[in-house]
C-alpha cells in the first residue's frame, strides 16, 4: 500500500500502489505549489528547527547510520562523504548541491527543483549545518531556466522567515545559499568538474587524489557535493532517525529511490519506491504498462546512459544469502549492489527499456554521440575516443562498415576505459563495451566485407563512402 | 559595447555571491550579457574580463567550451531540441526536421563548432541540445526559456504559431 494515501494527488498523476513516496511526497500534489507558505502549511522546516537543536556531530552520524548513498549516480554513502572533512580543519568549509542532472535518462532533480524547492533547501541547510559549512552554492544545469528562478525565489523566501542569513532561529548558525547556472556541459556533473566551473574556469575533472573534495575542494577548501535527490533524503532522515530510514529499503541499499524510465514502455514515467523492493520486471510490467503492443523486450539500461546495457534473456548470477542463484533480467532487484552483481549498475535511476523494434547500433550510436560531443577533450584516449566510437557506430548504422570495425570499435572503447583522469572514460566505453559484447553479431550483420580495404585504399569510390563521416 | 544599467547592476550582485573570488562570477556575467545582447560578442568577452579582472583569454576559452554560449546571433525565438537516447526513441529528429521545415532553416552547414542555423527571416533558430534530463515525457524541447514537451513532430506548426 502506498504511504501517500492520505495526500490527494492530481488526476492521472497519482502514485503507483508500489509507489513509497518520500522525497517525491509532493510531486504532482494537489493544491501544492512551490511557494514558502505551502511547505510550511504542510509541516516544511519543521525538520530544521530539530536539526538546529542537535549537535552537527550527531547529524552525520545519523545520516551515516540511515546508510544513505548518493543518488546521482556513484551510490558513494554520504555519511562517510561528509566525514571525509578534516578533523583538525580551519579552513572554511563549502557545500555544494549537484542540480547539474544530465545522465541520459534522468529525469527526478527536475520535479524537486520545480514543484518542491523547498524540501531541496531545507534538506541543504541541515547539511550545511552538519558539516559546518556557511556558504553553499546549488549548481544548476543552464537549461533549467525557471528551475534557477523558482530557487531562487525560494532562497529570498527562506531569508524572509529566517531560514537563511545570520544566526538562523537564533541558532548562532550563518549561511547563505546562492543559485549558479552552468552552461550546458555535462561534464560539470562530476564534482570536480563542477568545482572548477564554480570556480569559473573550464570543468576539466581534477586529477585525485585527493579522491573527495570533502579534502580539497572548491577554492582548495574542504567541500561537500551532494545530488539534490540525496540533500533532500537528509531532510527525511532528521525526521525519522538514521536507524529507520535504514529499516526502508534493504540492508546496504537503504530508503527510497527515484526511478526514472523512459523508452519503449507503455507509461514512461517516475517512481519512488525503496531501493531494492521491486524488480526489472516488476518496474516494467506493473509500474509502467508493460510494453508497447506486440512487443518484445530487447535490452535495458538500467541506470543512466553509461550504465552497461542489460540483455533480454541473458542470465545474472547473484548471491542470495549464502547461495548464488541464476537470474533473468526481469527478476534483477532494483538495487546498487545486484545491479553491480549483474555487470551493470543502478547509477542515476535513469532506466531505458529498449523493445525489438530497435536496432542495437542505432541506440549505441546515439548514446556514443552524445559522450563524443560531452568529452571534456582533457585526457587524449577519452577526446579521441569518444569521436572515433562514434564514427564507426555511424558507419555501422550507414551499412558502410567492414566487420573489422566492430573489433575495432570494441577496442578503442577498452582503451579508454580505465585511462582516464575521471569517470567520464568508464561512462563513454560501458556502453560500447557492453553493446558490442551482447549484440555482436548484430553488429556485424550490419557491416560488410567489401568496405574491409576501404582505409587502405582511400582513392576507391567504397572508401569515399566509408569514410565520408571523417571529415 | 553598451551595457544598460540595469544589467549592469544586476551583474555587480552576481559578484557578490562570490566573496571569495570573483572570476566565480565568470558563467553567471556571460549569462547576463547572453540574455541582453543575444550571444558573447567579442566586445563582451573583453567586457566580462575588465570587470572580474581577468585576461580576455580567461573568458574566451570559457565561451567556446561551454555549449550554453553562443559566439552568433540567434533568431528572435532560439529553439533546443533535445537529440538523445530516449527523446531520439519518441522521435527528436523528426520534430527538428518538421520544425526546420516549418521555419524555413537550413541546417545544412551545421557543425559542432556552428552547431546554431538560423532562418532566413531572423524569427527563428534552432539547435540539437544533448539530454534535456525530461526523457519520461520526450520528444522535448526549449524555446527560449520555454520548456515544450512531448511535442509530436506533426505539430510543429503549432509549437511555432505560439511565437507569431
Amino acid at each position: 500500500m502506498s504511504k501517500a494515501n492520505a495526500i490527494n494527488y492530481k488526476k492521472g498523476k497519482e502514485p503507483h500502489a508500489r509507489e513509497y513516496r518520500l522525497v517525491f511526497k509532493n510531486v504532482d500534489r494537489k493544491g501544492w505549489d512551490p511557494g514558502i507558505d505551502c511547505y510550511l502549511q504542510d509541516g516544511g522546516y519543521r525538520e530544521l528547527k530539530k536539526a538546529l537543536l542537535m549537535d552537527p556531530v550527531d547529524i552525520t552520524e545519523d545520516v551515516k547510520k540511515s546508510g544513505l548513498r548518493g543518488r546521482g549516480g556513484a551510490g558513494f554513502p554520504t555519511g562517510v562523504k561528509w566525514g571525509f572533512i578534516p578533523p583538525n580543519n580551519t579552513k572554511p568549509v563549502y557545500l555544494i548541491c549537484n542540480a547539474d542532472e544530465s545522465e541520459p535518462g534522468t529525469f527526478k532533480d527536475r520535479y524537486i527543483i520545480h514543484q518542491d524547492p523547498h524540501q531541496l533547501l531545507e534538506g541543504m541547510i541541515i547539511s550545511c549545518f552538519a558539516t559546518g559549512a556557511n556558504l553553499a552554492y546549488i549548481y544548476i544545469r543552464e537549461e533549467f531556466p525557471e528551475g534557477a528562478r523558482i530557487l531562487e525565489k525560494a532562497i529570498e523566501e527562506c531569508h524572509q522567515k529566517g531560514f537563511l542569513g545570520k544566526n538562523i532561529l537564533k541558532s548562532k548558525f550563518d549561511l547563505e545559499i546562492f543559485v549558479h547556472r552552468g552552461a550546458g556541459a555535462y561534464i560539470c556533473g562530476e564534482e570536480t568538474g563542477l568545482i572548477e566551473s564554480l570556480e569559473g574556469k573550464r570543468p576539466y575533472p581534477r586529477i585525485k587524489p585527493p579522491y573527495f573534495p570533502a579534502a580539497l575542494g572548491l577554492y582548495m577548501c574542504p567541500t561537500i557535493v551532494n545530488n539534490v535527490e540525496s540533500l533532500c533524503n537528509v531532510k527525511h532522515i532528521i525526521a525519522m532517525g538514521g536507524d529507520a530510514f535504514a529499516k526502508l529499503g534493504t540492508a546496504r541499499n537503504t530508503g527510497t529511490r527515484v526511478l526514472c524510465v523512459s523508452g519503449d514502455v507503455v507509461n514512461p514515467g517516475y517512481f519512488e519506491v525503496e531501493v531494492g523492493h521491486i524488480t526489472m520486471g516488476e518496474l516494467i510490467h506493473d509500474l509502467c504498462g508493460g510494453l508497447k503492443p506486440g512487443r518484445k523486450l530487447k535490452a535495458v539500461i538500467p541506470g543512466g546512459s553509461s550504465a552497461k546495457v542489460l540483455r533480454a534473456g541473458e542470465k545474472f548470477k547473484i548471491k542470495k544469502g549464502d547461495q548464488e542463484i541464476e537470474i533473468g533480467i526481469e527478476d534483477i532487484p532494483m538495487d546498487f549492489d545486484t545491479l553491480m552483481a549483474c555487470g551493470s549498475m543502478a547509477g542515476s535511476g535513469g532506466v531505458i527499456v529498449i523493445d525489438d523494434s530497435r536496432k542495437a547500433s542505432w541506440i549505441l550510436n546515439n548514446i556514443n554521440e552524445f559522450y563524443a560531443h560531452e568529452s571534456c577533450g582533457q585526457c587524449t584516449p577519452c577526446r579521441e575516443g569518444s569521436l572515433w566510437m562514434k564514427k564507426i557506430t555511424d558507419r555501422i548504422t550507414r551499412g558502410e562498415a567492414s566487420p573489422d570495425d566492430v573489433e575495432t570499435l570494441e577496442s578503442v572503447a577498452f582503451n579508454i576505459d580505465g585511462k582516464t583522469i575521471c569517470a567520464f572514460g568508464e561512462a563513454c566505453a560501458w556502453p560500447t563495451e557492453s553493446f558490442v559484447a551482447k549484440f555482436r553479431e548484430e553488429f556485424l550483420a550490419d557491416t560488410s566485407e567489401k568496405y574491409d580495404d576501404a582505409i587502405l585504399n582511400p582513392e576507391t569510390e567504397l572508401a569515399a563512402a566509408h569514410l565520408s563521416s571523417e571529415t | 559595447m553598451n551595457v544598460p544599467k540595469e544589467i549592469e547592476a544586476e551583474i555587480d550582485e552576481r559578484i557578490t555571491h562570490y566573496p571569495v573570488s570573483k572570476r566565480s562570477a565568470a558563467l553567471p556575467v556571460l549569462h547576463s550579457l547572453q540574455e541582453h545582447f543575444g550571444y558573447v560578442t567579442e566586445e563582451a568577452v573583453e567586457w566580462v574580463a575588465a570587470k572580474l579582472d581577468l585576461e580576455p583569454i580567461n573568458i574566451l576559452e570559457l565561451v567556446t567550451f561551454y555549449p550554453g554560449f553562443r559566439q552568433s546571433a540567434p533568431g528572435k525565438y532560439h529553439i533546443r531540441v533535445c537529440r538523445t537516447l530516449s527523446c531520439a526513441m519518441e522521435g527528436s529528429y523528426e520534430l527538428m526536421e518538421k520544425l526546420c521545415q516549418e521555419a524555413k532553416i537550413d541546417r545544412s552547414e551545421v557543425s559542432h563548432h556552428h552547431p546554431i542555423a538560423v532562418s532566413e527571416d531572423g524569427k527563428f533558430s534552432i539547435e540539437f541540445a544533448e539530454c534535456l534530463a525530461s526523457c519520461g515525457t520526450g520528444p522535448v524541447c526549449l524555446v527560449n526559456d520555454d520548456f515544450h514537451e512531448a511535442v509530436e513532430p506533426a505539430k510543429a506548426d503549432k509549437l511555432l504559431k505560439q511565437y507569431d
